[in-house]
């Protein structure tokens, strides 16, 4: 017989979990006490939320569903916007809270939240566990579920006098849950129809989601697209699917995409959505597009075939999968005259403009710090106009992974999820590029990082200014720009400093190449500090 | 449109609150919901009835099938299900109304549950419509008080959801 909270660890130990990022409290002590008999690494982070988003990059350079753990009450409800997060955009995720006492619960006691209610409108299950001896079935049960068919986080909330109770522990080898039967395979007729559609097509179009970084499914995407002649764009989330200089890759689509792939879509008589939801950003007016061209949807959550965009030809099933049924039909396509014509609208693309201001070019530094990053870099954007700058001039390189947050749009993203990243991929260069605003959302990740060794370097496109919003007041409120000013910003160099993390300071255009050599190079955690032009814009 | 989804649900706490959670926060309407455990004693059935176009119905099935605890789920064909609410109408009735209210009951199929010196309580079980004439037949005596229980609905024929 064994303490539950002992088994909870032996839990993740059969799951194989090498590192859980979190923050201990009274509720989850018995688990942080058998803990320390175990090989699993803990990282503390300095908020609960950055456990979460931790959690996030590290899962989504692994595959597997990661481990984040909290107390009750207010460390609780600190996970939720990294919970959310995960949610919308698909991230497995295993949070484990502490709770009262099972006695206590529903009297207001200290640090007491109803966080399984509180997350419910966005986690994919939640556990709230009254019976010791359900602990190794729910803990089997939940990554299961986090990491099948459409992958999202879970949540586990154990009482604390629950965690103390002995049990017989045995870990289930299967699952059956009977209401849970993810489909793989695409129907043989659907895919049959597509196989037509595509024969038939003069101006298909792929659209690419993260549904297929998730599916590890780029390079059947590849194969199809080039079998078939097919340009690609892709989604927010979709991004590093294809090499940005592939000679089939026209970019993001969307309100803060690209030319060439906005004008592939609104052009094309074929669009092949692939692990993608149709987002408002990826597709203001799914009504029209509906009208004016076929759609076939890819996707393994059946709830988005329809929720946004209707669709001719609907196939539910793993994007690998499906691929694969569509590579066996061997069709060979031709798209020359089509591809030529999107080709010219690649030239923004291909020439990101210069500052304007004798400052620093954002576009121009993306394409300049992509150029000389890891082939296998890893580059994770926060979000403002440096997220979009990132998207849309950092290049991919086929190896590389970029990461994002492309649902939630979360500001303070980008340093707890590359520090995740990081620890799931040591040997890959990682990099974290962020605003000013939203670096001192997460700016307390620099105690973790350094704490813990985590040689992640920060980019921080520096305009004082919480530019996106700035941008917005502009163009769509007479210019009366409010509450976007970041005067009171402490020096980054210093702070830096203050954590004994070298930093490197770039004002322009010509510091740049040398500064981002030294960066790379070195083997330590750096930040860097890029001024940018208050009016750049983010397009 | 109006829609009846009959919903096995795993018989947890909580459940409930996912699914009414769920309608409320796509904006899908309810119209009427009825939950009561079946014969499995680990499986709940839902009963809900929900308004909407052709392309909402087909989202609530979808969303509430992405639902764990959510085992399976059928809309009926409202042509081929028997549908049933009961409704406990307590109503003014004086000795002179008596005889009139007890004409009504009997002639609706519905029955005399309490009876005081000044009201009586009926109980009906019918179709929805059915009881919307029950009460517009009792309203000029005076309602004081009209509890429906929502509807629940099973498919005509041999077949079944399980």
């Amino acid at each position: 017989m064994i303490t539950a909270a002992e088994a909870m660890v032996k839990c993740l130990e059969q799951e194989n979990i090498q590192v859980i990022f979190g923050y201990p409290g009274a509720a989850i002590c018995p688990f942080y006490d058998a803990l320390t008999a175990s090989n699993i690494r803990h990282i503390l982070v300095r908020q609960e939320q950055n456990a979460g988003h931790a959690a996030s990059g590290y899962a989504r350079l692994t595959g597997r569903p990661a481990v984040c753990v909290a107390t009750s009450g207010p460390g609780a409800t600190n996970l939720i916007t990294a919970i959310a997060t995960a949610y919308m955009d698909s991230v497995p995720m295993v949070a484990i809270t502490g709770q009262v006492s099972s006695e206590m619960l529903g009297r207001d006691v200290f640090q007491e939240a109803d966080i399984t209610g509180a997350v419910e409108p966005f986690i994919k299950h939640s556990y709230l566990v009254k019976d010791a001896k359900s602990l190794p079935r729910i803990f089997k049960e939940a990554f299961y579920i986090a990491g099948t068919g459409r992958p999202g986080p879970v949540l586990i909330d154990v009482p604390v006098d629950i965690q103390k109770t002995g049990i017989d522990f045995s870990y289930p080898e299967s699952v059956d849950i009977r209401s849970y039967k993810p489909s793989v395979k695409g129907h043989v007729g659907q895919v049959k129809k597509v196989i037509e559609a595509l024969a038939a097509a003069k101006q298909p179009v792929i659209c690419a989601g993260g549904g297929v970084i998730l599916a590890d499914a780029a390079q059947e995407l590849i194969e199809l697209a080039e079998r078939c002649d097919i340009p690609v764009v892709h989604t927010m989330m979709g991004i590093g699917v294809m090499p940005s200089f592939h000679r089939l890759s026209f970019g993001m689509l969307g309100s803060h995409g690209v030319e060439a792939a906005n004008y592939a879509v609104n052009h094309t008589d074929l669009l092949i959505l692939i692990g993608a939801r149709v987002g408002d950003r990826a597709v203001a007016a799914p009504g029209l597009l509906e009208q004016r061209t076929r759609i076939i949807h890819i996707d393994v959550d059946p709830a988005e075939i329809g929720k946004n965009l209707g669709a001719n030809i609907p196939i539910v099933g793993d994007a690998k999968v499906i691929l694969r049924q569509l590579l066996e039909a061997d069709i060979v396509e031709n798209h020359t005259e089509w591809i030529d014509r999107l080709t010219e609208k690649k030239e923004a693309f291909m020439h990101p403009a210069p500052a304007q201001d004798g400052r620093v070019s954002p576009k121009q530094f993306m394409r300049m710090l992509s150029a000389k990053a890891a082939a296998d870099a890893v580059v994770v954007a926060d979000v403002g106009q440096n997220q979009i700058w990132t998207c849309n001039y950092f290049e991919m390189k086929g190896q590389t992974r970029f990461l994002t947050t492309g649902g939630m749009g979360t500001m303070g993203y980008s340093v707890p999820a590359a520090v995740g990243a990081k620890l799931a991929a040591p040997q890959r260069q990682t990099l974290a590029i962020c605003g000013d605003g939203s670096f001192q959302m997460q700016m307390m990740e620099l105690g973790t990082i350094c704490q813990h060794h985590v040689p992640v370097k920060i980019v921080i496109m520096r305009n004082n200014r919480l530019g996106m919003v700035r941008e917005l007041q502009t163009l769509q409120y007479r210019d009366n720009c409010t509450a976007v000013f970041l005067d009171g910003s402490p020096d980054f160099m210093t702070l830096a400093e203050a954590y004994g993390i070298p930093a490197a300071h770039v004002s322009s255009m010509e510091e740049a190449p040398a500064a981002i050599d030294a960066m790379l190079q070195a083997e330590t955690p750096y930040v860097m500090v890029v001024e940018i032009g208050e009016g750049e814009p983010t397009l | 449109m109006k829609r009846t989804i009959s919903i096995l649900v795993e018989n947890h706490p909580g459940v409930l609150s996912r699914i009414s959670g769920l309608f409320s926060r796509r904006g899908f309407n309810i119209e009427s919901l009825a939950v009561g455990v079946t014969d499995d004693p680990t499986i709940s059935r839902i009963t809900i009835v929900v308004d909407g176009t052709e392309r909402i119905i087909e989202q609530v099935e979808k969303q509430l099938n992405k639902l764990i605890d959510v085992i399976k789920l059928r809309t009926l064909n409202p042509d081929e299900m028997i549908s049933r609410e009961l409704m406990l109408i307590k109503v003014a009735a004086n000795a002179a109304d008596r005889g009139e209210i007890m004409n009504i009951v009997k002639i609706m199929g519905a029955k005399i549950s309490d009876i005081t010196r000044t009201t009586m309580t009926v109980e009906v079980s019918d179709s929805a419509d059915r009881l919307e004439t029950m009460l517009e037949l009792l309203k000029p005596f005076g309602l004081k008080e009209v509890i429906r229980t929502g509807i629940v609905a099973i498919q005509k024929g041999t077949e079944s959801l399980r």
